[in-house]
């Protein structure tokens, strides 16, 4: 630690650090644009000069390292000086635009300007103008000319985000932010970029021009997307949700958000939104009151409950939802006499059911991934699934650590992977088994013959803080439990962490609410058991059975095939063809919740804005349909009410545990035939942003393809751009073929929670494709 | 797709330079190509930015950054002038104003014949030879007077 004074303030900082960090612990504020704490440092907008004591000119604070017994001066005549000069400088090419300019009243610029800035110009010349460049539908370069060429969009690119898509092209007057020859810009944390910038050059596409910052309200909430959980801001006029911005959490998502929490919100105010309860009266849909849906249904549920026993009523909801609204669920449904409850909707493999010692998380703090020197990622498209997540890893990775990958296809996740094994699916659990032998065989100093497992398992017994993670891929898996067991195993060896990475915003919650059907006092059928054995009703909370499902084939069968269905959603959607009864509910910014992420964090929000017409927060709905059905239990006047009972009092991290017990390892048999991998694309995965416009226009959002390897397509006798039919379990769809170099052979990548791909089967097994 | 000559130049280069800093030869790399060429297309920096493991862009930002690379056709020969301090003090607006009136065009742009390319560039280092130009980047012709020009279109037209 070394000691420097600050404006006369005595400042203790660690060796290596800058005068601008120095002066944050200080409490002293120096005027900047370019330099960002979590970015390098470019030194390249100087408006951070500050006065040094013995040096002969003024000093960027952020690029001074600070010394021993250095004395800074922020505010003496010289950095004044030189910080007004700066200031002018940077204000000649500037356009006097703010009243017109969308980051008016939330713009360094503007804030800079007004403490250091002149109150007219000296200069009389020309101004620069750059042309607006189009780089996708999220981020609007239209007015380029206000860019003061900080850099910080290029450095979080470089990064941040992995991928370099905006850089400076030509120089000194005509030097100006643009990406390579007007193509888009696609990293999953592109919005980022629009935070980062100082000025208004980088804009928020779906935002501009909606709102003023200052008209808009700030509510925090919580994403209600992938397993993180970032803390968000929702701004809000008028009752309406405008935008999203993140809000700093070191421990969860820093101070970045991905695209899909970002922008999502343009699906709460899409014109899909249910508004009203419906019931379907001799085939047509029918606007009715609250109180005549919530009778109908709790009749429907009464006479099925009579004749055919209560184990004919199942509910399904989607990891997407609350902890207070999956407990109630699973409350309502018990009390009702069922145990058919999960939300584990895409889950293929419940084999390990009953045998876990507690939830499903990630095995340490989120934060800690940073600190990990080997990673063992199995089954995950991992920068699209988890964003902010492949983010840190890609720290731990630029600090040295070591990335390794088991998994069936092998995405660019935009930074140095060690080793890999790419895989058709079959073969997984193999392929762990040979990893879990090899490093048997390091200590004992033997010998496999697999190459990728050997070095895989050397890179793991090099490490010191290692962490095992499950991507969305393995959980999804047939052999889900037995790849866990296998990763465990893995884990013991090399004194790893074990984790997985959680799909969904609730994917811990859910299990700590017992929306599962082997807790409880009432036990029932899990998800895949519901459909196997189609029910009589069903009760559907957010979900969307052809989008939502492992085997949409097989959910729409039971679907149609059933004789009530009551659809709790949001949105209208397909559910209209076969539900009964939709019921209006409030999504994440329109009801008080909580989501755990999936480090077992518990975080709960408030409504940001009233429901959408006579929608209703779903917690609310089955608390008045517990009462209807008089189901002991239901008097909660709150949804803290809710959250404490279903949270229980002991902390949630008792109830984390990825222990399993009593699953063997069975040698799994060559599969035959083409087999099918899937991804569900990074805006499909649930019911808003599948509704988000700009979202959907974005390359992520393209149309699903059959993706196969040059050898694969050989072998069945298709070009690359050739449209195919694919065959599932007896339904066909019509695809276009596309070549793939990263793809094992014996298998094709079709994207799930597509409308385009729901009529198929199963994610995971065989699979046909022939000449359309 | 870089010709499998412009690949051994890059390969050759690359041994002078640490393993995993391979993007160091991006300036060479750009410069065999308009060797050969004549110009740089876009696609020929993406093939650069796969062969060296860089982003495009960041080609890019190093390919505009240089006035010696032409990123369109800039004909069979560029003349490149520099306009900055001590060429503009010696008079390269007159220098300019007569090769413009003898080759018939403007800055940035190429006779309509093919043959020479006209455009604007930065200090050469040479300044005690100013007013200056340089010829395909290979060649510099300093002192410039109208009838040193005629004597190097000349010559240029011959060849």
């Amino acid at each position: 630690m070394i000691n420097i004074e600050i404006d006369g303030k005595l400042v203790e900082t660690e060796r290596g650090t800058t005068v601008m960090d120095a002066a944050h612990k200080a409490g002293v504020y120096i005027p900047h644009f370019c330099y960002h704490k979590k970015l390098s440092i470019a030194a390249s907008c100087r408006m951070c000069l500050v006065e040094v004591e013995k040096a002969p000119k003024p000093l960027p604070a952020c690029a001074t390292p600070a010394a021993e017994g250095m004395k800074v001066h922020t505010h003496s005549e010289m950095a004044v000086k030189a910080q007004q000069g700066v200031m002018e400088f940077l204000l000649i090419n500037h356009p006097l635009d703010c009243p017109i300019c969308d980051q008016g009243g939330e713009c360094m610029l503007q804030d800079v300007a007004m403490g250091y800035g002149g109150g007219a110009s000296r200069y009389t010349e020309e101004k620069r103008v750059v042309s607006p460049k189009q780089i996708g539908e999220l981020i609007s370069t239209n007015e380029m000319s206000r860019c003061i060429q900080c850099t910080r969009c290029v450095r979080f690119g470089q990064e941040i985000a992995g991928v370099m898509e905006l850089g400076m092209a030509n120089r000194s007057e005509h030097a100006q932010i643009m990406s390579f020859v007007n193509s888009s810009v696609d990293s999953e944390l592109s919005g980022n970029m629009i935070d980062l910038c100082p000025v208004g050059a980088l804009t928020s596409r779906p935002f501009r021009y909606t709102a003023r910052s200052w008209e808009l309200s700030r509510r925090k909430s919580v994403s209600p997307h992938d397993g993180l959980g970032s803390n968000l801001a929702i701004h809000v006029k008028d009752n309406k949700v405008l935008r999203v911005v993140p809000v700093e959490n070191e421990a969860v998502n820093e101070c970045w958000i991905s695209d899909k929490d970002r922008f999502s919100y343009e699906g709460l105010n899409s014109p899909e939104r249910l508004t009203r309860p419906m019931i379907k009266q001799g085939g047509q849909w029918v606007e009715v009151e609250w109180a005549a849906a919530l009778e109908y249904v709790a009749n429907g549920l009464r006479q099925i409950t009579r004749s055919a026993g209560a184990e004919h009523i199942a509910a399904l909801a989607t990891p997407h939802s609350t902890v207070e609204e999956l407990y109630l669920l699973q409350k309502l449904m018990r009390g009702l006499g069922s145990g058919n409850v999960d939300y584990r909707l895409r889950q293929s493999d419940f084999s390990a059911d009953g045998k876990q010692a507690g939830a499903s998380w990630l095995g340490m703090p989120v934060a800690e991934i940073n600190q990990c020197d080997r990673f063992l990622v199995v089954g995950s498209f991992l920068r699209k699934d988890q964003p902010l997540l492949a983010q840190r890893i890609r720290q731990a990775v630029k600090k040295g650590a070591e990335a390794n990958i088991v998994h069936a296809a092998d995405d660019d996740l935009l930074m140095p992977i060690a080793n890999k094994a790419i895989v058709a699916p079959g073969e997984m659990v193999n392929t762990l088994t040979q990893v879990l032998e090899a490093l048997r065989a390091l200590k004992s100093s033997g010998e496999t013959d697999n190459a990728a497992a050997t070095s895989i398992a050397q890179s793991l017994a090099g490490g010191e803080r290692v962490a095992i993670l499950l991507g969305n891929f393995a959980q999804q898996h047939p052999a889900a439990a037995q790849i866990a067991v296998l990763c465990e195993q893995i884990a013991v060896l090399c004194r790893a962490k074990f984790g997985y990475l959680g799909e969904a915003a609730n994917s811990v919650g859910g299990y700590l609410a017992g929306a599962v059907p082997f807790t409880g006092d009432v036990q029932g059928m899990n998800a895949q058991q519901m459909l196997d054995k189609p029910r009589k009703a069903y009760l559907l909370l957010n979900v969307e059975p052809e989008l939502d499902m492992y085997n949409p084939q097989q959910a729409m069968r039971a679907m149609s095939a059933a004789d009530m269905v009551v659809c709790l959603s949001a949105f209208k959607h397909k559910g209209m063809d076969y539900a009964d009864v939709m019921l209006p509910i409030a999504p994440f910014t329109e009801t008080s919740g909580t989501f755990v992420n999936t480090e077992g964090r518990a975080q709960s929000f408030k409504g940001a804005v009233k429901p959408l017409g006579d929608a209703r927060p779903a917690w609310k709905v089955l608390r008045v349909l517990g009462n209807l059905l008089e189901v002991a239990g239901f008097d909660y006047d709150s949804s803290e009410a809710v959250r404490d009972e279903a949270l229980g009092a002991a902390p949630v991290a008792d109830r984390l545990n990825n222990h399993i017990e009593g699953v063997a390892i069975a040698a799994a048999a060559a599969s035959s035939g083409l087999q099918r991998v899937s991804d569900v694309p990074i805006y499909s995965a649930d019911a808003i942003v599948r509704r988000a416009a700009s979202l959907q226009k974005t390359r992520d959002a393209a149309q699903p393809v059959v993706m196969a390897s040059a050898a694969e397509l050989q072998k069945l006798g298709v070009q690359s751009g050739d449209v195919v039919k694919v065959t599932q379990n007896g339904a066909s769809v019509q695809l276009t073929a596309q070549l793939s170099e990263r793809l094992p052979e014996g298998v094709v990548r079709i994207a799930a929670g597509h409308p385009a791909t729901a009529a198929l089967g199963a994610m995971f097994g065989t699979i046909t494709v022939e000449r359309a | 797709m870089l010709s499998a000559h412009i690949q051994d130049q890059i390969n050759r280069e690359l041994k002078k330079y640490p393993a995993d800093q391979r993007q160091s030869a991006v300036m060479s790399a750009l410069r065999f190509v308009q060797d050969e060429k004549g110009w740089i297309a876009t696609e020929d920096m993406s093939d650069i930015a796969v062969f060296l493991g860089m982003p495009q862009m960041a080609v890019y930002e190093v390919a505009s950054f240089y006035h010696m690379y032409n990123l369109k056709p800039m004909g069979k020969t560029t003349l490149t002038v520099c306009t900055n301090l001590s060429c503009t003090l010696c008079g390269v607006e007159d220098t300019l104003a007569h090769l413009k009136t003898r080759l018939g065009i403007g800055l940035g742009e190429v006779t309509a014949d093919g043959k020479i390319g006209l455009r604007e560039g930065e200090c050469m280092g040479a300044c005690k030879d100013a007013p200056i130009l340089s010829i395909n980047n290979k060649k510099l012709c300093g002192r410039l007077t109208n009838e040193k020009i005629d004597r190097i279109l000349a010559e240029l037209d011959k060849s």
